[in-house]
């Protein structure tokens, strides 16, 4: 079954069950997005990838909104981009974004400029967490998009060792009573690290050579292969940068994987370097 | 899940498994111990270790005794039910709680949940088959899917979790005593005949000696000679020291792996290895026969060389010049003589990122699961029907006495695989190091706190390690790990007692005493 | 479910807590301290150890009741007995203003100092009480207590068994500090309902019933809706509250026939939610009839549950209304043992009970996706609409939601017919509406009024701004400033609808001439940055630069670009945010820029 509806005037035909981000994106439209990720439940929580839809009082998410059939959608409403110039204006006023990949090219493309809330607006600052050798949290760079709550929890890992606590601009994300990751349950899988959108959760390794300066992706290299530690056969791509691994991260489109792995493949590969 | 810790031994798998659960599936648990796995159940059996036959038997006797049965499937698709129902007999449930102290109740309400799923899979892994009964282990569970259907159909099955990354793969390529890739039997003059036609080169016609076997042949003096690739039975085989015993009285060894193990150390030649998964091109064949690519992302250090470098150095001075093939022209020779292979070009395996054997040429979509031609209508199509195979149930070798009176169970944690050698590298922070996990009842009768040093001692040999109470134990069943050889050599301990079908030893129940120590 | 818990372990008096609410625990494995021999061989863990879920926030507000606080002993408890991660508990349990997680308990007073009780007063009973209060106790502030009309209010709870919970209103210090130590309140003031009885309806038993009678309920009328609607059937229990043309009164006025007709059509397992979440500030109508007319309320659910084949009910009422709380419990209790819940037993039988769940101090869960969440045990946070309640509610099964209002005007349309209901009000809005009047106004309370009647009249029937109108707001802080110059706006959805207002949950808040209403737009921007929920980027952050920039225009720091700065973030909000909260965050403070109220202070 296949139904057809609109994107700014041309019609698009996708499966039924596709949401309406897939039919942006078989429409060949870069749409911004940062809580959305292809393994994960849509939270539709950063509101980026707004559109404007035909008979909707408000603007819909496209990451969750399921296509309907003779949905009429616009993305390059007036609308549209003021609501997308808003969100990245407020997320680049109060959180670090500058490792957030693809983040800058959306600030430029709406003309975002978040400079504008003043000097002494509130922001998420706050010290790194740096808590074992394994990875970090650098809370400073979160948007609260709840992708590692998700991947901790039902969408993969199932451990739950996370969750948003607090409330509005002072919620965050938390162990029971913010207890150090290695007291927590956290069982260090790493597909936090794999689904953060703004390198709030790296890698010890690339936050070491960021510290230092020696991490330069221009010189990695990506190599996909089978991770060693038991029978299931997950894929890994493991980041190289002069020989070494500096990070390990699977496809998301990956059916044995969906991009999750757990400690040993993520980080057992020390024995190796 | 039976005999299986996948929360902890294959977390991956237990993500899918887990969204089954979520969907709604009931999950039952057959462990001795109640693990992480054990604890997403709706229902836990804590079975006693070494008793899984008596109750797999009692769930397919109380299966036929409330007519669950599959009749249908069993007259079409299976031979021997008649013989397996008798001799089920003696199997009641009552009988089942007394060997394995598990509840008759609760056994019957896994055989009827069972019996009457739309779709029903058992699930398994060295809770299973480390045990001198493992092969009828695994025939007791394969009974019961043949008495349900729950076989050859999308989303019933059995499905045994590989434990290593390419233990299937080595099975697939004929590292086992009697078949040549592809399982192809070594004894089948055709079959052997195509190998040696494409090899130029005899191949012995009869079959070998599997792990088991090999040392019981250097005690003999049979076997003088040994080259161990990437596998350190010094620290890994059951009662380990007897195993480095028999491995020193060897004329010569040679070890070819990544790291200079135990077993390495003992070696009278070394070959620096480089580590396949990431410094090699190759394949894998996972739990699922998945055949997978394994690609070249580092260099190896130093003088380490790949596989298919070293044995074809090897095998230059030994005067055959084999050139140095690569990895893909070694797995289209491969595809070229295992027709379950053929199919599975590089290319293929690339661009669907692993194809599922059978997979019988370039159009074959691969087999999500096997077994299917069982429901076939075309007699000629269903071919051989699948045999019940009625076992009995035997207790653990080691016995349980007042001299030894703690069944000592052994599997692996998240954080560490096997003897360490690869999983040491790196630095968990969940990790603690060896143990002897104890219920808190036992720890107090022997007078000893959470952290206190203790040894372990069987009727092998005895290692120091610290206690550590546990929930998911009980009194009376303690629990440790190979993962940390040489700080305690845990294996020292276990018995090698082996299944006579497999080959495995039975890690899984070992007879201990425990002391305090100081 | 494999969860880890921390090393604490609750106390006996953490344990009875809990065990109140969730009964004792029968294996070792789900907190019970002696192990039955079975339990070495046996356990039952899975999705049945995990449906208890929504007893979440009861087990927490046990703790908090018991011991003033969620402590990492009681937490690793609740979630040792209910299969919860800690992590989850700890995220819900520090959504709720109302819950103190990991620390000290104390006895806490929460005093108002929202729109209609700020002014002098409340800093001064702040002085006082910060001055008076005994070594461990608390004195917080508050959003609005729903106490309007008195002027003053304070929330007091002291941990025990059971917890003393009373609100005081008016609050004066030696009444709050005396609710501190465990004293029951002065006697109430009277009840803020002045019309005379022949002009109510809704309000009509209000005062003359007695809330913790049956009899008297009954007396007054009571359950002869309910005997009717068994008689005749779901059918026409629903086509009557078609007909009614009944519009929900908790602030979205969407058509009540349409929920319950859209509800009864799914399959069940079905729902039904009465809101009495009020926490809309200036709003307390909802808090009279629960207090009032208790029966009511519960007889109007049961009549919902009927129509729609609902067999559980959930009332999900304000923590902040301990007084409406302990009435609507005892009225359960007596419904239930007269058979009126439970199985009901009247000419036809049906299954129907109601179970009362407390809200945490969380203004969000008023929102009805929220709610679910809440009752679910997960944190309040809306859900992205579609699918709507009346599809994927609570428990994601179809789930009919009314607010108390609406509810209790279902007693009328199944007595008299819809038809006859319809035929007070006007065309588009049916039936009578309470409305609430608090502030700057001669005689406070909530008063009933045909629809139809303009703002003028309903200030002039309370007796007359109290001073030279500035302007009044209608419809709470998610409502909108008129200037006096619009007296005549007619208060029903449709006139609202023309003058670009919303009546909301039926706040009329006229301000005097002198009022700091940059002190005022400040309070309503702060009250959103304390009860946005978090979740949406629009709202978290937008409803904090709103503050900013208005904090920056009203004192004198800026004025160039913030109103267009302002205008900006409101239409982000109102486009984007997931739920009403952000989309209306703005509507007052730009009403009041609109009107120039705001001065430099």
């Amino acid at each position: 079954m296949t139904i057809e509806l609109r994107i700014d005037g041309v019609p698009i035909e996708v499966e039924d069950g596709a949401t309406v981000l897939d039919a942006l994106q078989l429409a060949g439209l870069d749409t911004p997005t940062l809580c959305y990720g292809p393994n994960l439940t849509p939270v539709n929580a950063c509101r980026v990838c707004m559109v404007e839809v035909e008979g909707s009082r408000t603007l819909v998410p496209a990451c969750s909104r399921p296509a309907e059939p003779d949905m009429v959608v616009s993305t390059n409403t007036d609308r549209v981009r003021h609501s997308r110039r808003l969100v990245l204006e407020f997320l680049a006023s109060s959180v670090d974004l500058s490792v957030a990949p693809g983040v800058g090219a959306w600030l430029d493309e709406y003309g975002a400029e978040p400079s504008r809330f003043g000097a002494d607006r509130a922001t998420v600052g706050q010290p790194v967490k740096v808590q074992d050798d394994l990875y970090i949290r650098d809370y400073a760079k979160c948007i609260l998009c709840y992708k590692c709550v998700e991947a901790c929890g039902v969408d993969a890992q199932n451990t739950f060792a996370i969750s948003v606590a607090g409330r509005g601009f002072e919620a965050t994300i938390s162990t029971e009573f913010d207890v150090a990751l290695p007291d927590s349950a956290c069982v260090y899988c790493g597909n936090c690290i794999g689904v953060c959108p703004t390198g709030a959760l790296m890698f010890k390794t690339e936050f070491d050579m960021r510290e230092n300066g020696t991490w330069d992706e221009d010189r990695q290299t990506v190599t996909e292969t089978i991770c060693s530690f038991c029978g299931v056969g997950c894929s890994l791509e493991l980041f190289v940068q002069d020989n070494r691994i500096v990070k390990v991260l699977s496809p998301l489109d990956h059916d044995v994987t969906d991009g999750h792995l757990c400690i040993k493949g993520r980080f057992g590969w020390e024995h190796i370097q | 899940m039976w005999g299986s810790n996948a929360r902890e031994a294959h977390p991956i798998f237990f993500h899918h498994l887990l969204k089954g659960v979520h969907n709604g599936a009931r999950l039952y648990a057959v462990d001795p111990r109640r693990t992480a796995s054990a604890a997403w159940a709706d229902v836990w059996l804590g079975i006693d270790v070494g008793a899984d036959i008596a109750v797999a038997n009692a769930v397919g006797r109380e299966i036929i005794a409330h007519d669950l049965h599959n009749a249908e499937f069993i007259a079409r698709a299976t031979t021997g039910f008649e013989a397996y129902a008798a001799a089920m007999q003696p199997y009641t449930l009552d009988y089942a709680e007394q060997i394995s102290g598990v509840p008759a109740e609760v056994i019957g309400g896994l055989a009827r949940d069972y019996a009457t799923a739309g779709t029903a899979q058992l699930c398994w892994t060295l809770g299973i088959t480390e045990h001198r009964s493992a092969t009828d282990n695994v025939l007791a569970l394969i009974n019961l899917a043949l008495l349900t259907g729950h076989v050859g159909r999308w989303g019933s099955g059995l499905v045994p979790i590989r434990g290593q990354n390419n233990v299937q793969g080595g099975g697939d390529m004929g590292a086992l005593p009697d078949k040549l890739p592809g399982f192809q039997s070594v004894e089948d003059d055709e079959l052997r005949g195509k190998f040696e036609a494409q090899w130029g080169a005899p191949v012995p016609p009869d079959k070998g000696w599997h792990l088991s076997l090999m040392f019981e042949a250097m005690d003999r003096g049979d076997l003088r000679a040994l080259y161990i690739i990437g596998e350190n039975p010094a620290q890994a085989e059951a009662d380990a020291a007897h195993a480095r015993e028999r491995l020193a009285g060897l004329d010569f060894m040679v070890v070819q792996d990544i790291f200079l193990t135990r077993t390495a150390q003992m070696a009278d030649v070394v070959f620096p290895a480089a580590a396949a998964w990431a410094e090699t091109e190759g394949t894998v064949t996972n739990s699922e026969r998945r055949v997978q690519r394994v690609r070249k992302a580092l260099d190896p250090p130093g003088e380490a060389r790949d596989d298919i470098a070293i044995v074809s150095a090897l095998a230059k001075r030994m005067g055959h010049d084999w050139g140095y093939p690569t990895a893909e022209e070694l797995w289209d020779e491969l595809r070229s003589l295992s027709p379950m292979h053929a199919g599975m070009s590089y290319r293929r395996l690339e661009a669907l990122r692993g194809l599922q054997w059978p997979c019988r040429d370039e159009e074959d979509p691969g087999s999500p699961f096997l077994h299917g031609r069982l429901w076939a209508e075309d007699p000629a199509e269903r071919g051989r029907p699948a045999p019940f195979t009625p076992v009995e149930w035997i207790p653990p070798a080691d016995e349980l006495t007042t001299e030894y009176p703690l069944r000592l169970t052994t599997g692996r944690r998240l954080d560490s695989y096997n003897t360490g050698v690869q999983s040491g590298g790196y630095s968990s922070p969940r990790r603690h190091g060896e143990s002897l996990d104890l219920d808190p009842e036992d720890a107090a009768a022997l007078g000893v706190e959470d952290g206190d040093r203790v040894r372990v001692i069987s009727r092998r040999g005895s290692v120091e390690a610290p206690v550590r109470l546990v929930r998911g134990l009980r009194p009376g069943l303690a629990f440790m790990t190979p993962h940390f050889p040489d700080d305690v050599d845990v294996n020292s301990l276990t018995i090698d007692v082996w299944d006579p079908k497999s080959g495995t030893a039975e890690f899984k129940a070992t007879a201990v005493r425990v002391e305090k120590v100081g | 479910m494999d969860i880890q818990l921390l090393a604490d372990r609750p106390t006996a008096e953490e344990r009875a807590a809990v065990d109140e609410v969730l009964g004792p625990p029968v294996s070792s494995w789900d907190g019970a301290r002696q192990r039955r021999p079975v339990d070495e061989h046996v356990a039952f863990g899975g999705s049945a150890a995990r449906a208890g879920r929504h007893l979440l926030l009861p087990a927490l507000h046990a703790l908090q009741d018991a011991i003033g606080a969620v402590s990492r002993g009681g937490l690793n408890y609740i979630c040792e007995r209910l299969t919860i991660p800690p992590a989850e508990a700890y995220g819900v349990a520090a959504f709720y203003h109302l819950l103190t997680v990991d620390a000290p308990g104390t006895p806490v007073a929460y005093v108002c100092d929202d729109i209609a009780c700020r002014g002098a007063g409340v800093a001064d009973l702040l002085g006082e009480l910060d001055a008076g209060r005994e070594d461990g106790t608390r004195i917080e502030t508050s959003p609005c207590l729903g106490q309007c009309h008195a002027g003053s209010a304070a929330y007091v709870h002291r941990p025990g068994v059971p917890a003393h919970r009373v609100g005081v209103a008016p609050a004066s210090a030696p009444g709050v500090l005396g609710a501190l130590r465990g004293n029951a309140p002065a006697q109430a003031g009277a009840i803020p309902v002045p019309q005379p009885v022949t002009d109510r309806r809704v309000l009509r038993r209000v005062g003359a019933v007695d809330p913790a009678s049956l009899d008297s309920y009954r007396e007054h009328g009571g359950y002869a809706a309910l005997a009717w609607a068994v008689e005749r059937g779901p059918e026409e229990i629903v086509a009557e509250v078609e007909a009614s043309r009944l519009m929900g009164r908790g602030g979205a006025a969407f058509p009540a026939g349409v929920k319950w007709r859209a509800v009864a059509g799914q399959p069940g397992p079905r729902y039904v939610i009465c809101n009495a979440d009020e926490s809309e500030p200036g709003t307390f109508k909802d808090r009279v009839l629960l207090e009032y007319d208790p029966f009511a309320v519960i007889e109007a659910m049961t009549i919902a549950g009927l129509a729609v084949g609902a067999a559980t009910g959930y009332l999900y009422i304000r923590g902040e209304y301990p007084l409406a709380e302990e009435r609507l419990r005892a009225a359960l209790d007596q419904a239930r043992h007269a058979g009126l819940l439970g199985p009901v037993s009247m000419s036809g039988m049906f299954d129907f009970d109601i179970e009362i769940r407390r809200g945490g101090g969380a203004y969000i869960c008023g929102e009805e996706t929220a709610l679910f969440n809440s009752i679910e045990g997960y944190r309040g946070e809306p859900r992205q609409k579609p699918p709507f309640p009346t599809e994927a509610g609570l428990f994601s099964r179809p789930t009919l939601v009314n607010n108390v209002e609406t509810l209790v005007n279902v007693l009328d349309i199944v007595s008299e017919g819809g038809a006859a209901y319809a035929a007070t009000g006007t065309e588009s809005s049916t039936g009578t509406k309470l409305f609430c009047l608090s502030r700057d106004i001669a005689t406070p309370g909530v008063y009933e009024f045909p629809f139809g009647i303009t703002l003028g009249d309903v200030l002039e029937a309370a007796g007359g701004v109290t001073g030279e109108l500035a302007a009044v707001l209608v419809g709470g802080a998610a409502g909108s400033f008129i200037g006096p110059d619009r007296l005549d706006t007619p208060l029903t959805f449709e006139g609202a609808r023309a003058a670009g207002i919303s009546l909301g949950s039926g706040v009329v808040m006229p301000f005097a001439v002198g009022t700091d209403f940059a002190d005022i737009t400040r309070r309503i921007a702060a009250f959103f940055e304390e009860e946005t929920c978090g979740q949406c980027v629009p709202c978290r952050v937008g409803v904090v630069r709103q503050g900013e920039a208005l904090g920056r225009l009203t004192t004198g720091r800026s004025r160039t670009d913030e109103v267009a700065l302002i205008d900006d973030i409101a239409r982000a909000m109102r486009d984007a945010s997931i739920c009403g909260l952000g989309h209306t965050a703005s509507g007052a403070i730009q009403s009041a820029i609109a009107l120039d109220l705001i001065g430099v202070s």
